[in-house]
């Protein structure tokens, strides 16, 4: 193996840190010794030693959280894999990746959520946290052994795109769960009302002549949760939400002190359903793009911290899958290598200052999920982080989306926020500057070349 | 051309690659299909029902839905234009194990064909379809969203019957949340400057239709039929889709009848109006039998008159030059 993964010491110099969670919106250098942050100090107090990587002019931040983001392995390998995800997320800045669990076998026993972990430690790119089906096989029929999810690190479990649509069943799971110390992530959806629309119902899907699916089939769900979670006494995080009126019901939940949290993902906070005109499949997403008014709600639950969690909801297909009639495409767009830049791009737009923008990613989640191990670069946190250029921008190619380029809307667009290395445990596994790079799953790319 | 007065005046009217819509045409553009319809409408009456304008030319009729009228009109209307004609009905349920739209027009075009009509179930497959193809693509109804070809047969059948266009009173009546049939005609009479009705159970108003408007404030929403016929230069009860029913859309035929079938006491109540039906009908739920086959009814003459303006859209979509008539 070459210099960077035998040096045990890397130097940060010359950043900008933002920590939410420590704090600190400052300049700062960093020393990390063994793939943990062993200083941080004010500019200049920092000997140059071992690796150093120069970050003038550039934001240093903890690595992102992302709390909701389908791998698609094992099961559904021609929409993406581990190795995929692994790529695109520490393009992305993203260190920490919860995996959804409706893989093919459901993420639901020991067997799938090692499977998912080994896989993600072969890349070495990025630290994934299998999230655990909160029943066999996401039937809905029996409790899944939430026990040993629990034992095998699932940070939370999930009902991801299997409501369970009866009340007493997602009461006993959220009783359950509170039982074995996991939080529950809630995707909310009436099965009943948004039956077979296909993008948010209101005056785009009346000109499209495409079925809607309206805001209530959310609003209906989310208020079911709630009531439910306060019943079980479960901690509960519903995300995403999409419309005014969820974020009206999570405000309520929040302010009765309820253990409740909610997230939300960043193309809810920039895309209408005005963006499907032209049948555009690569923006069908469940739940749908809403109007103007919805997006500016969530804007300002987001910013003030109403909406505590961004996360990718990352879910690509292959571009056959999409390029076919818009009722037959499949729900999901890629979002890994475009959450960082697409959340700067609210901060440039004013919604939110930085320092909160990037809570959403590090300290929210941290918070909610009781994550001791990452979202910060205190002393002794593992080195995860990742270092941005705010000035500069890029633009999303199909290899930014492991060639999915269907699965983004963003497709020939320039972002701003290039980030320009990420770390994990200490080691670079994303480098801007090698931009001939090959996914981090094969070993040799894993090494930074100074 | 034609004794007609056309609504808009002798502005040059301009055609793309494809007709997907109504609300992709100029009102010029527009009116121009609807002249040029009026040459060909002649030609149906000749014993020699044929003239060369496509001669040469390679036309798919490519239907993902069964239809017989529509289908028949647009064969009828390729060949009295002397063009090839092939038609292709593709079983809605192998749609989804079966070939991609995509691929499947793919080995059309292989095969060199002009021009592709499509009818499919999925709102905006015409539109997947030309963004994939040379040929030029016709839509002949895609789900919800639009049937312009049956639009224009109703703006022609309206313009014959009653002289103008601009500033008629269209009352239509039904299902319009899951009417292509009532997209295309409110989007191209509002074009055209006439004021547009929409009654039916709030069940079947989709959020917003009024919106659709090419003027504002030209098309009402209402649901009490009564109310709305005052005053009506056209009545058009649509189909009711009889398979809806408990869907829950609506309570059952009896009732549909009772508030919103078109009957002599109501057609009293718009005097002078005609009657129009995109077809099929179903007797004695929307439309009362001696109403369909009354006087004031020109359900035949529009399908008649489809002919006509289907082999004025193939004209100005295949590229057809020279001898119109």
């Amino acid at each position: 193996m070459s210099d960077g993964m035998d040096n045990p010491v890397v130097t940060i110099l010359g950043g900008h840190l933002v920590d939410p969670a420590a704090g600190v919106d400052a300049p700062a250098d960093l020393r990390i010794e063994n793939g943990r942050i062993a200083r941080v100090t004010a500019p200049g107090a920092l000997p140059r030693e071992g690796q150093v990587i120069d970050a003038a002019g550039r934001h240093v931040l903890p690595g992102l959280i992302d709390t909701h983001a389908h791998l698609r392995e094992p099961g559904h390998e021609h929409k993406g894999t581990v190795a995929d995800a692994a790529f695109q997320a520490a393009m992305g800045g993203i260190t920490c990746l919860f995996a959804m669990p409706n893989t093919d076998p459901v993420c639901d026993s020991r067997a799938v959520c090692e499977m998912v972990i080994n896989r993600a430690r072969q890349t070495g790119a990025v630290r994934v946290l299998p999230v655990g089906a909160m029943t066999r096989g996401m039937e809905n029929r029996v409790l899944s052994e939430m026990g040993e999810l629990a034992a095998c690190g699932c940070p939370a479990l999930a009902d991801a795109w299997a409501p369970i649509e009866s009340s007493q069943m997602f009461r006993r799971a959220l009783e359950y769960a509170r039982g074995v110390g996991l939080p529950v992530i809630t995707v909310p959806q009436d099965l009943g009302l948004s039956a077979d629309g296909v993008m948010h119902e209101g005056d785009v899907a009346t000109r499209l002549g495409l079925a809607g699916i309206p805001a209530a089939s959310e609003e209906i769900s989310v208020a079911r949760a709630i009531a439910l979670a306060e019943l079980a006494g479960c901690r509960l995080h519903i995300a995403p939400i999409t419309t005014a009126g969820s974020v009206r019901l999570v405000a309520d939940a929040r302010r009765r002190g309820l253990d409740v949290s909610a997230g939300t993902a960043p193309h809810y906070l920039h895309l209408t359903d005005a963006a499907l005109i032209g049948y555009a499949t690569a923006a069908k997403v469940y739940p749908p793009l809403r109007p103007r008014t919805d997006l500016e709600a969530l804007r300002a639950a987001v910013a003030d911290g109403t909406v505590s969690v961004l996360s990718s909801c990352h879910a690509p297909h292959a571009d056959y899958e999409k390029a076919v009639e818009f009722s037959l495409a499949p729900f999901g767009m890629a979002g890994l290598s475009t959450a960082l830049s697409l959340t700067l791009l609210l901060v440039k737009e004013g919604v939110l200052p930085l320092s909160s923008a990037v809570a959403r990613w590090t300290h929210g989640p941290r918070e909610v999920f009781a994550l001791a191990d990452a979202g910060t670069l205190a002393e002794g946190s593992p080195a995860d982080l990742t270092i941005v250029d705010l000035s500069s921008t890029w633009e999303i190619t199909p290899r930014a989306v492991a060639g999915h380029g269907l699965s983004t809307p963003w497709l020939g667009q320039t972002l701003p926020g290039r980030v320009c290395q990420t770390l994990l445990g200490g080691k670079i596994v994303h480098d801007s500057q090698r931009s001939t790079a090959v996914p981090p799953h094969h070993p040799e790319d894993a090494v930074h070349h100074a | 051309m034609s004794a007609v007065a056309t609504d808009t005046g002798a502005a040059t009217a301009t055609f793309g690659k494809d007709l997907l819509g109504l609300k992709d045409l100029s009102a010029v553009a527009v009116t121009a299909l609807l002249d040029t319809a009026e040459g060909f409408l002649e030609v149906g009456t000749r014993s020699v029902k044929k003239v060369p304008a496509l001669r040469g030319r390679t036309v798919v009729n490519l239907f993902y839905e069964p239809s017989t009228r529509t289908r028949t009109s647009f064969e009828l209307a390729a060949k009295r234009l002397s063009a090839d004609v092939l038609n292709i009905t593709v079983n809605a349920s192998s749609v989804v194990k079966g070939e991609g739209l995509i691929d499947t027009a793919r080995n059309i075009e292989a095969m060199n064909v002009d021009t592709v009509v499509i009818r499919h179930a999925a709102a905006g497959a015409p539109q997947l379809l030309a963004e994939n193809l040379q040929s030029h693509v016709i839509n002949a109804g895609d789900g919800a969203h639009e049937h312009p070809t049956q639009g224009l047969l109703d703006l022609f059948t309206m313009r014959r019957a009653l002289g103008r266009v601009k500033g008629l009173t269209v009352v239509i009546v039904g299902d319009i949340a899951h009417s292509r049939v009532a997209r295309s005609g409110l989007i191209g009479l509002t074009k055209l400057g006439a004021h547009v009705r929409l009654v039916g159970p709030p069940t079947m108003i989709p959020m917003g239709i009024e919106r659709l408007a090419e003027t504002p404030g030209s098309v009402r929403v209402g649901h009490d039929l009564d109310a709305a016929l005052a005053g009506a230069d056209v009545l058009m009860p649509l189909r009711l889709q009889l398979e809806r029913q408990g869907a829950p859309l609506f309570p059952g035929k009896r009732e549909y009848a009772l508030r919103y079938g078109i009957d002599q006491r109501r057609l009293s109540l718009a005097p002078g109006a005609i009657v129009m039906h995109p077809g099929p009908i179903n007797r004695g739920v929307e439309i009362a039998h001696d109403v369909a086959d009354g006087e004031r009814s020109v359900i035949l003459g529009q399908v008649t008159h489809g002919v006509a303006v289907r082999m004025a859209v193939l004209y100005h979509y295949s590229g057809g030059q020279g001898e119109l008539a």
